[in-house]
C-alpha cells in the first residue's frame, strides 16, 4: 500500500508529507453550492404562484428563469472549490512523494 | 398543397448547404496521426477544449425535438409543460459531482462508452451488455423525433406535400437531409456535428433572442401575453399559468428523474468523453446554463403562440408545429427562413452524435465482446462506422413507417429506461460496493416496472404509454413513473448485494484502482495509461 499513495487519497490521509483529509471545508462548501439549486427548483409550492409578477410575467415564470443564472453562479462557486481542493491535494501528494 | 415559402426556403438551403460542406470538411479539422482508431471516429481524438465541449454538448442536448416540444407542451398545457427548465437547472449541479470521475476513469482505461466502464468496474460482460442495449434503445426512437423536428419545419415551409401528396414526393426532403448527414458522419465522425454545432449553436441563439425581444412587441408587450393565456386557458381548460396542487410532485419528479437521466444517454456521454481534460468537464457544467437560460425563454414562445392565435379554432391542430407556425406568421419571410435552419441543423446534429454513440455501444460493448473479442481497434471503426449508417436508416424508417405517435411514445420510455442504467454507472463511479448481479436483479426490476406502469396509461391520443406519470406507491402522489422505478431498482440493489455478500457469492474483477477516478490530463496516471487500444 505504501508504495503507492496515490491509491487512496480519496478515502484517507496522506501518510506522508502535509495531510489533505477526504473532508475538507472546500469539499463540504461545494457539496452544499450544489445543493442549493437542486433544492429550490424540487421545492416546487414555494415557487407555484403567480404573484408578484414582474413585467407582465408570472412569478412561477421569472422567478424559474432567474435560478438559470443563480445555478450557474453556485456552480461557478462549487468549481472555485474544487479547483483549490485539487491543487492543495497535488501538492501534498508532490510534497509526500518527496 | 400548401403555397411554398420561396424566401423562407432559400435561406433554409443556403444554411443547409454550407453545414453540408463544414461536416465534409470537418475531418480534416485537427486530423490526427491515427484516423482508424475509433477514439479519432468515435471521441473526436478526446482533444476537445472547454469551447468546443460547450458547443458540441450545447448541439447535443438541445435538440430540435425539444425546440419543437417544449414550447408545444407549454401551448398545449401551460405550467406543466415548463418542467423542462427545473430539470436543466437541477441536471448540470447534480452530474457535476460524478462527471469529472465518469471522464477521468475513461481517460485512463481507454473506455469508449458507459457500459465499457461497466464491464471494467465490475467485470461483468452480461451487465454491460444490458448496459449497452439500453442505451442503443433509448437512442433510436430519440433519433427517429430528430425527424420529427425537421419535418414539423419541412412542413410549415410547405414543401413535402402535405398529407395529400404522393410518399416519395412527400418525404423526398428527408431523404435528402439524412442521406447527407449520414455520408458526412460516416466520413468525419464526431468531428463533423462538433464543426456544425457551432453554427447551429451561433443560430438558435440569433433566432430566440430576436424572437422574444421582437415577437412580444408585435403582440403588445409580456402582460398582454400572459393576459390572453389566462384567458385562454379559462376558456378551453387545457392548462393553467401555475402548475395546480396535485401535480406539483409530478413537475418535481420529472425535473428530477430527466435531469439524472440526461448523462446517462449515450450520446451525453460521447460529448463528455471527447472533451480533454477533467477541468473541461467541469468548466462545462459552469457554462452549460447559458443553454438553459435559452430553453427557457423558448418555453415562452408556446404562450405567445397562443396569444397569437396560432391554431385557435382548428381543433386538430398539432401543438408541435405552433411554434414553427408561430415564426412564420410574426417574422418577415428570409428571418423564417433562418429560424427554420436553426431548426433543421438543430436536428442534424445531435442525430449525428447520437448515431455515432449507438454505434460506438454496438462496436464495443455487443461486437468486440461477444462477438468477435480480437477485433482490432481499425476494425472497431469500420464497424462503428456501418453502425452509424444503419442506426439513421433505422430512424428513418421507423419515422416513415410508423405512426409518429409511437416515435413520440417510444422516445418518452427511452428517458424512464435510461435513468435505470443509473445505480450502476453513478453507484460504481464511487464504490465498488454493489454486487454485479443484484445491480443487474434491479436494472431489470426497474425496467419491468417502468415499462409496465407506462403502458397502462391512456391519453386521448393513445391507448397506452401516453403518458410519464402514475400514482408513486406508498406516498399517494403522482409522480415520474422514470423515477419510482429507480428507486426500486436502487432498492433491489441494495438488497440482493446484501443477500450476495452474505452468501460470499463470486464477484468479477475490478480493474480500476481509486487513484483512477481522479486522474487528470498531464498526471503519472495518463503519462503511464495503457494506450486506449491496449487496454482491451
Amino acid at each position: 500500500m505504501p508504495s503507492d499513495p496515490d491509491a487512496f487519497e480519496d478515502v484517507m490521509p496522506e501518510p506522508a508529507g502535509a495531510p489533505v483529509p477526504a473532508v475538507t471545508p472546500e469539499r463540504v462548501l461545494a457539496g452544499l453550492a450544489l445543493l442549493v439549486p437542486i433544492v429550490a427548483m424540487l421545492w416546487v409550492s414555494s415557487y407555484d404562484k403567480t404573484e408578484p409578477a414582474a413585467g407582465g410575467m408570472p412569478f412561477f415564470y421569472w422567478y424559474q428563469l432567474l435560478w438559470v443564472p443563480a445555478s450557474a453562479i453556485f456552480t461557478v462557486a462549487a468549481y472555485l472549490l474544487i479547483n483549490r481542493d485539487e491543487k492543495a491535494r497535488k501538492a501534498a501528494r508532490k510534497g509526500g512523494a518527496r | 398543397m400548401k403555397d411554398v415559402n420561396v424566401p423562407a426556403l432559400v435561406v433554409f438551403v443556403l444554411f443547409f448547404a454550407l453545414v453540408t460542406v463544414m461536416g465534409f470538411l470537418a475531418s480534416r479539422w485537427r486530423r490526427a496521426d491515427d484516423a482508424a482508431h475509433l477514439d479519432e471516429w468515435g471521441l473526436g481524438g478526446r482533444s476537445f477544449g472547454t469551447w468546443v465541449t460547450w458547443f458540441l454538448l450545447g448541439g447535443d442536448l438541445y435538440t430540435a425535438y425539444t425546440f419543437v416540444a417544449v414550447p408545444a407542451a407549454v401551448y398545449a398545457t401551460g405550467a406543466a409543460g415548463f418542467f423542462a427548465v427545473p430539470y436543466t437547472i437541477i441536471a448540470y449541479p447534480l452530474v457535476f459531482l460524478f462527471l469529472p470521475r465518469l471522464w477521468s476513469v475513461s481517460r485512463v482505461h481507454g473506455y469508449v462508452t458507459p457500459a465499457d466502464f461497466v464491464r471494467g468496474r465490475y467485470g461483468s460482460r452480461p451487465l454491460s451488455l444490458v448496459i449497452a442495449l439500453t442505451g442503443i434503445l433509448a437512442t433510436m426512437p430519440y433519433i427517429a423525433l430528430q425527424l420529427v423536428g425537421i419535418q414539423a419545419v419541412l412542413d410549415v415551409l410547405g414543401v413535402g406535400g402535405g398529407e395529400n401528396a404522393n410518399w416519395f414526393v412527400k418525404d423526398l426532403p428527408l431523404f435528402i437531409a439524412f442521406g447527407v448527414l449520414a455520408a458526412y458522419t460516416y466520413s468525419s465522425g464526431l468531428r463533423a456535428p462538433a464543426l456544425i454545432a457551432f453554427v447551429k449553436d451561433a443560430l438558435v441563439y440569433i433566432v430566440i433572442i430576436v424572437a422574444v425581444i421582437y415577437i412580444p412587441i408585435r403582440l403588445g408587450g409580456y402582460g398582454h401575453i400572459f393576459d390572453s393565456v389566462a384567458e385562454h386557458f379559462k376558456q378551453t381548460k387545457a392548462g393553467s399559468l401555475t402548475v395546480p396542487d396535485n401535480k406539483q410532485w409530478t413537475y418535481a419528479t420529472l425535473g428530477l428523474g430527466s435531469a439524472m437521466a440526461l448523462f446517462m444517454y449515450p450520446h451525453s456521454v460521447t460529448g463528455v468523453l471527447a472533451s480533454k481534460s477533467r477541468n473541461t468537464v467541469r468548466r462545462n457544467m459552469a457554462i452549460m446554463p447559458a443553454y438553459s437560460l435559452m430553453l427557457g425563454l423558448l418555453a415562452l414562445l408556446g404562450f405567445m403562440a397562443i396569444a397569437a392565435g396560432v391554431g385557435k379554432g382548428d381543433k386538430g391542430f398539432n401543438a408541435q408545429l405552433s411554434v414553427p407556425q408561430l415564426f412564420a406568421n410574426m417574422f418577415p419571410d428570409w428571418f423564417t427562413g433562418v429560424a427554420f435552419a436553426a431548426i433543421g441543423i438543430g436536428a442534424l446534429v445531435p442525430a449525428a452524435i447520437m448515431s455515432i454513440a449507438a454505434a460506438n455501444l454496438f462496436t464495443r460493448n455487443v461486437y468486440k465482446d461477444w462477438l468477435k473479442p480480437a477485433a482490432t481497434p481499425a476494425d472497431e471503426t469500420r464497424v462503428a462506422k456501418a453502425v452509424s449508417l444503419l442506426v439513421k436508416v433505422g430512424a428513418l424508417v421507423f419515422v416513415l413507417g410508423m405512426d409518429k405517435q409511437a416515435a413520440i411514445n417510444l422516445q418518452l420510455l427511452g428517458g424512464l429506461w435510461i435513468l435505470q442504467t443509473f445505480v450502476a454507472i453513478v453507484g460504481g463511479l464511487f464504490t465498488r460496493w454493489f454486487h454485479h448481479w443484484a445491480l443487474f436483479a434491479g436494472w431489470a426490476a426497474g425496467m419491468v416496472y417502468g415499462t409496465w406502469e407506462a403502458y397502462g396509461i391512456a391519453s386521448p391520443k393513445t391507448k397506452h404509454f401516453g403518458g410519464n406519470a402514475a400514482e408513486i406507491p406508498g406516498i399517494g402522489e403522482i409522480g415520474y413513473i422514470g423515477l419510482t422505478a429507480f428507486v426500486l431498482n436502487l432498492v433491489v440493489a441494495v438488497v440482493l448485494t446484501l443477500v450476495l455478500r452474505a452468501f460470499n457469492a463470486p464477484d468479477g474483477p475490478d480493474e480500476t484502482k481509486p487513484s483512477d477516478y481522479s486522474a487528470d490530463a498531464g498526471d503519472d496516471e495518463l503519462e503511464n495509461a495503457p494506450e486506449p487500444v491496449a487496454a482491451h
